[in-house]
């Protein structure tokens, strides 16, 4: 299952919930304000960091770069792509959870 | 709405105002002026050009005030007052000449 | 008499139109010489994040704007310390932001003052209006 998040975790708990919620094996998308969550030294970063050894994280590069954030600030692992390659995540997993 | 110059139409909103920024030439300049009724002088293109400076660096057309307050920090006090302006514009500086520069209407404009 | 006007803003620019609405508001009430500041914490200080590029997202990069509220006579930006540190950020994260003082023959000084929680609320506390985003 491909899951995104289109909140600041910082703001909302859709991050979080949806971190409670996912299977080995699934991706987490981080998406418009959602992608804060990538961020490297927030409040939520040790969640997202630990996350990431059952789930692989992406990232929308072009929300990075609207909201300023450089990505030398992105957590190490997690893969920054356009959102051409969101459709191509898409079409790797069989079913899309929004987490809104 | 459209407006046509030199064989060429763009695209202008019910008040005249250009509807893309990326339209904007000389020649444009000179056709709204036309419009309003105004000869292009240099002093006329000193203002218009300060304004699409002014939107280049903070993405808004300034509020009359501050238009005044920046023209004159620029220009000079004898250029910086609303007597100047208007004299220039009558129907209003920041309104009139933000559609000769091509701009949105300013944004606190009142 | 002015009245002490605050706006406070905690949503992250672009995700929401709550940032826009919030400086458009504090741009048009400009006009109308009230004693005006406005408070960024939580989300709200990404609003104030430097190296905003929205090209490629074809929607409009506003950052550029908070830079002329200094012209607009609005030099008082309190930034929330707590809310920085939480999100990892520091002032130097920040836009520069700043006004020339009338009266002190122009010199240029900084907008921003970083404070606390607890220096926040007393600021709040100290309004006659307080308009939130």
């Amino acid at each position: 299952m491909l899951h995104t998040v289109n909140k600041s975790p910082l703001d909302r708990n859709a991050l979080e919930s949806c971190i409670k919620h996912v299977v080995q094996g699934s991706a987490v998308l981080l998406i418009e304000d959602g992608v804060y969550g990538a961020m490297q030294g927030t409040q939520k970063s040790p969640m997202v960091e630990s996350a990431m050894k059952e789930v692989s994280f992406y990232v929308i590069g072009p929300d990075l770069k609207a909201r300023g954030i450089d990505e030398s600030r992105v957590i190490d692992g997690i893969d920054i792509i356009d959102y051409n390659g969101f459709v191509d995540l898409v079409e790797e997993y069989d079913k899309t959870q929004s987490w809104l | 709405m459209a407006l046509e110059v030199n064989g060429k139409s763009v695209a202008v909103d019910e008040e005249g105002y250009l509807e893309n920024r990326d339209d904007w030439d000389m020649d444009i300049a000179k056709a709204i002026a036309k419009e309003e009724g105004l000869d292009m002088s240099d002093s006329h293109w000193e203002v218009v050009n300060f304004l699409r400076e002014y939107y280049d660096e903070y993405q808004i057309a300034p509020a009359v005030r501050v238009l005044t307050k920046s023209i004159g920090k620029k220009l000079g006090k004898d250029k910086g007052n609303s007597k100047y302006l208007y004299e220039l514009f009558p129907y209003g500086p920041a309104k009139q000449a933000c559609k000769i520069a091509g701009l949105p209407k300013p944004t606190g404009c009142v | 008499m002015s009245k002490r006007f605050l706006y406070v803003n905690r949503k992250a620019p672009y995700g929401t139109i709550y940032a826009l609405e919030s400086l458009e508001v504090v741009l048009i009430g400009a006009a109308f010489e009230q004693d005006v500041s406005l408070a960024f914490l939580d989300d709200g200080v990404f609003q104030l994040t430097r190296g905003q590029q929205t090209d490629e997202l074809g929607v409009k990069n506003f950052s550029p704007t908070y830079k002329a509220l200094g012209d607009y006579d609005v030099n008082k930006i309190y930034v929330e310390r707590e809310s920085l540190e939480a999100r990892g950020l520091t002032l130097d994260d920040l836009l520069p932001l700043t006004y020339e003082d009338e009266d002190d023959d122009w010199a240029e000084k900084d907008s921003i003052k970083l404070v606390s929680a607890a220096e926040l609320a007393e600021i709040m506390e100290a309004q006659d209006v307080v308009l939130s985003f």
